[in-house]
C-alpha cells in the first residue's frame, strides 16, 4: 500500500518547491539570487527581500537522487581533494558549471534508457513477470531511466542557438536540485562546519560574486559569553551594510522584525514537531525528520514554512491520538541516530532497520536547527550554538536529553566521512552514552553524499550486532 | 532421551568453520576449510563437519550460521546471527569470567563487552585492513614466510624496529624499505606484532578493557601478536585452542538454545 502523505507534509513540499519556483523566475527576471550556508541568519537576506538557495539542501537532494557520486568526481578532476565534504565537492562542481544530464542519441535527439533502472514488471495479480530468456525479473518500462552522463552548462551556454544547445539544455536532469541557478552573491556562516569558509570563498572567487561571511569560533565553554555576543552582533552590522551596497537599498528594520517573528514561529512549531518521538510508538520516523529539514533550512523566515510546520504538529497530534504510526513496521527498538543518513544508500540504510524492526526515534542534527530567540543579542546567541560549534560538554548533554526523553534502547552512530568536525567526537560520545544511559552504541563507516564510503554488508552486521546488543540489555532488565 | 545435536557455521571472509555440538555441551565434530564467502569452503566445511560425525544435516535439531556469508547459507541454516554475539557467546562458554573479548579475524576487528555471558556492547574497525589478519598474511607474504611462522619468528627479535598501523598498503612498502635495509626480519616481525597490538589496543580502549580479557580468531593463535597486545593493554589475556572455532561454537550454542527453548 503506498505510504499516505498527510496534508502537512504536503504544504511543506509545497513551500520548498515554491521557493525554487520563486528563484528560478527571479534569476530570469534579472533579480539577484544568493546561496547561503544552512546556518546563516536568513533573517538578514529576508530584511531585502533577497532570493536565496542552499547548496547543502541542494547537494543532499543531489545525493539522494543518485548523482552523488558523478558530482564529486566531477569536484576531484577539477582538482578538490576526494578527503573534502561530500556536500562541498557537488557544491563546487555545480558553481563551475558541472551538471548531471540524461543521455541522449544524437541522431535522433531520443534519450539512452540504462537497462539497469526501473522496477520489476507485475502482472495482473501483482505478481513478478520472469523474462524466460535470462531467468530474472522483467522490468517496467514505464519505470526505467536514461543513463545520468556529466555535461556542463557554460559549454552549453557557449553553444549557438540551435537544436544541439536546445537539446543538451532539456536533456540536464529536471530535479529542481539541479535546476538551480548560478549565485550572485553568497552568505557564509561557518557555525555549521569549518570546511564552509573555504567552500564558499571557492565559490565567490569562480563567479567573482561577494562573500557576506559570519564567522562563528568553535565554542569551548557551554555558556556563550557576552564577548562573543559582541563579535557576532558587530558581524551582523557589517553584513547588512554589505546587503545595502549589493542590493542598493536601505535595511528594513520592519521587515527583518517580521522575518525574526517568521523564524521564530518556525522554530517553535518545528521543536514541537520533533517531539512527537517522544512517544510509543513514535508516530512517524527520524528519518523523516531529515527530509523536512529542507524546510527549516530554505524557508524558516518565511510564514508559510511556519504554517505547514503546525499543520504537519497538528496532524501528528490527531495520529498520536489514533495510537497510529506512518513507520512501515512494528516498533520493536528505537535508536538515536547520530550524523547525516548515506543520502545515496538511504533503501540499504534502512533495510536491516526495518528488518529488526528499529526505528530511529531520536536525531540531534533536526531540532538543532530549532533555535527561539526574543531580541537580537538572543539571536547572536542563538547561531552561535550550532551542533558542530559547540564544545563536547554541550554535545553530549543535547543529545543524551534527546535519548532520555525520546527513550532509545541504542544509539546508531553515523561515521561520515564527509564530515570530520562531527565525527572525530563520536567516539569519545560513544562511551559516554554508554556510561551515563546503559544503552549500547554501534559504528559504521559511511558518507552523507559520496556512495563510494558506504559498504552495506559491514553496516549490516553492525546494525545486527547492535540489536542484539539490545536485546541482550533488555533480557537482563527484564532478569 | 536421545541427544541433542546443533550445527554452528561461521562463514568468514578468510575461512569457514563448523562445529557439532551434543546436548550444548560437548564438541561432537569440528572442521576449517581456508577459504570463506562466497567459495566453496561453506559446503566443503559443512560436509567435513557432517562426515567427521557420521551424522546428516536431517541429525542436527537447529543450524545457525554466523560470518559475513551468514545470509548465504539460509537455504541451509534455520537462522542466522551476526558473528558479534556468537564470538561474545563461545568466549563465555570457553571462559565463563570473561567481560572483555577481542576477535581478529581476516578483515575486522572486534572488541566485544560481555555481562553475564551475553555481549551488551562492542567496536569495530573501520573500513580499514590494517590490524586485521589480512595484514599480517600480506607481511608474510613480502616477508616470505608462513602466516603460522610469524609467532615463533617475532619471539626471536633482538631489535625493535617501528612499522606504521595506518595503512595495510604503506606498512607493506614500510617493511619492504627494511628488508632492502638489511634489518632482521624477526625484528620486522616483532615490529608488525606490535603495530597490530597497538592499532587493537587504540579500538579495546574506546570500548574500555574489563578483565577478564579473551582473545579469539585466527590471529589469536599468533603468540606474538597476543603478548604484544598483553603488553599494550597491561593486562593478562585469556586464548584457547579453539580460537579459530570460537564463532561456530557460539552459533553452535545459541543453535543449542533455540533448539531446547
Amino acid at each position: 500500500m503506498a505510504k499516505q502523505v498527510s496534508p502537512g507534509v504536503l504544504a511543506l513540499r509545497k513551500v520548498v518547491d515554491d521557493v525554487h519556483t520563486e528563484a528560478r523566475e527571479a534569476k530570469k527576471r534579472g533579480e539577484l539570487v544568493g546561496w547561503s550556508s544552512s546556518k546563516f541568519p536568513c533573517e538578514l537576506a529576508a530584511a531585502f527581500d533577497l532570493h536565496v538557495m542552499y547548496p547543502e539542501n541542494q547537494a543532499a537532494g543531489i545525493a539522494a537522487n543518485r548523482y552523488g557520486e558523478l558530482l564529486c568526481q566531477a569536484a576531484e578532476d577539477l582538482g578538490y581533494d576526494n578527503d573534502i565534504c561530500g556536500y562541498a565537492r557537488i557544491s563546487l562542481a555545480y558553481a563551475d558549471g558541472k551538471r548531471a544530464a540524461r543521455k541522449f542519441d544524437p541522431e535522433t535527439g531520443e534519450y539512452v534508457i540504462d537497462p539497469s533502472t526501473g522496477k520489476p514488471l507485475k502482472d495482473a495479480e501483482g505478481k513478478v513477470v520472469i523474462d524466460p530468456e535470462t531467468g530474472k525479473p522483467k522490468k517496467d518500462p514505464k519505470t526505467q531511466t536514461p543513463y545520468i552522463v556529466l555535461d556542463d552548462l557554460n559549454e552549453i551556454n557557449a553553444l549557438p542557438d540551435g537544436p544541439e544547445k536546445e537539446r543538451r539544455l532539456a536533456a540536464i536532469s529536471p530535479i529542481r536540485q539541479m535546476q538551480i541557478p548560478q549565485p550572485d552573491f553568497v552568505l557564509c556562516c561557518n557555525n555549521i562546519c569549518n570546511c564552509m569558509t573555504k567552500w564558499y570563498e571557492n565559490i565567490a572567487r569562480m563567479h567573482n560574486i561577494p562573500l557576506i561571511m559570519i564567522d562563528i569560533p568553535y565554542n569551548n565553554t557551554v555558556e556563550v559569553e557576552d564577548s562573543n555576543v559582541k563579535y557576532v552582533r558587530a558581524q551582523f552590522d557589517k553584513a547588512i551594510k554589505q546587503l545595502e551596497e549589493l542590493t542598493g537599498k536601505k535595511f528594513d528594520e520592519k521587515k527583518f522584525e517580521q522575518a525574526c517573528a517568521n523564524a521564530n514561529r518556525t522554530a517553535r512549531a518545528w521543536l514541537k514537531v520533533c517531539d512527537y518521538l517522544q512517544y510509543k510508538p513514535a508516530p512517524y520516523s527520524g528519518f523523516d525528520l531529515f527530509n523536512h529539514m529542507a524546510d527549516v533550512v530554505t524557508a524558516r523566515a518565511k510564514v508559510e514554512a511556519a504554517e505547514a510546520f503546525e499543520l504537519l504538529a497538528k496532524d501528528l497530534e490527531e495520529t498520536v491520538k489514533k495510537g497510529e504510526t506512518t513507520t512501515p513496521f512494528p516498533e520493536k527498538y528505537r535508536v538515536m541516530f547520530e550524523g547525516i543518513p548515506c543520502w545515496p544508500k538511504l533503501p540499504a540504510l534502512f533495510k536491516p532497520l526495518k528488518e529488526h524492526g528499529v526505528n530511529v526515534t531520536a536525531v540531534v542534527y533536526a531540532p538543532a536547527f530549532g533555535f527561539v530567540y526574543n531580541n537580537i543579542d538572543e539571536m547572536a546567541r542563538a547561531y552561535y550554538k550550532a551542533p558542530n560549534s559547540v564544545c563536547i560538554e554541550q554535545g553530549v548533554d543535547w543529545r543524551e536529553g534527546i535519548c532520555r526523553d525520546n527513550k532509545v534502547d541504542g544509539v546508531l552512530v553515523h561515521y561520515n566521512r564527509s564530515c570530520k568536525p562531527w565525527s572525530g567526537y563520536m567516539a569519545e560520545m560513544q562511551r559516554r552514552f554508554t556510561n551515563d544511559l546503559g544503552v549500547p552504541c554501534a559504528g559504521f563507516d559511511g558518507d552523507q553524499a559520496d556512495p563510494r564510503n558506504f559498504n552495506a554488508a559491514q553496516y549490516e552486521t553492525r546494525v545486527q550486532g547492535l540489536v542484539e546488543a539490545m536485546e541482550a540489555n533488555q533480557q537482563a532488565k527484564e532478569a | 532421551m536421545s541427544a541433542v545435536y546443533t550445527l554452528g557455521i561461521d562463514v568468514g571472509s578468510t575461512a569457514s568453520k563448523c562445529i557439532i555440538l551434543k546436548d550444548g555441551s560437548e564438541i561432537a565434530a569440528k572442521s576449517l576449510i581456508d577459504v570463506g564467502a562466497g567459495t566453496s569452503g561453506p559446503k566443503r566445511a559443512i560436509d567435513m563437519v557432517l562426515s567427521e560425525a557420521g551424522m546428516k544435516r536431517e541429525d542436527m535439531a537447529f543450524v545457525l550460521a554466523t560470518g559475513y556469508g551468514r545470509n548465504s547459507l539460509m537455504g541451509l541454516a534455520d537462522k542466522q546471527m551476526s558473528e558479534l554475539s556468537c564470538h561474545a557467546r563461545g568466549a563465555a562458554f570457553l571462559f565463563p569470567e570473561v567481560h572483555t573479548v577481542i576477535d581478529i579475524g581476516g578483515q575486522d576487528v572486534k572488541v566485544l563487552h560481555i555481562e553475564k555471558g551475553a555481549m551488551t556492547n562492542f567496536q569495530m574497525n573501520d573500513k580499514c585492513a590494517a590490524g586485521t589478519g589480512r595484514f599480517l598474511d600480506v607481511m608474510a607474504r613480502v616477508l616470505e614466510v608462513k602466516v603460522e611462522e610469524l609467532g615463533d619468528l617475532g619471539a626471536k627479535s633482538q631489535k625493535k624496529v617501528g612499522i606504521s598501523s595506518t595503512c595495510t598498503v604503506f606498512a607493506e612498502s614500510e617493511v619492504i624499505s627494511q628488508l632492502a635495509m638489511g634489518t632482521d626480519k624477526c625484528d620486522i616481525i616483532d615490529g608488525i606484532h606490535r603495530s597490530v597490538a597497538g592499532r587493537v589496543a587504540g579500538l579495546a580502549h574506546r570500548i574500555g578493557v574489563v578483565p577478564q580479557v579473551v582473545m579469539t580468531g585466527g590471529v589469536a593463535q599468533n603468540a606474538g601478536v597476543v603478548n604484544a597486545l598483553r603488553a599494550e593493554l597491561g593486562c593478562e589475556i585469556k586464548t584457547s585452542p579453539l580460537t579459530q572455532y570460537n564463532g561456530a561454537l557460539g552459533a553452535a550454542l545459541f543453535a543449542w538454545q533455540a533448539a531446547t527453548r
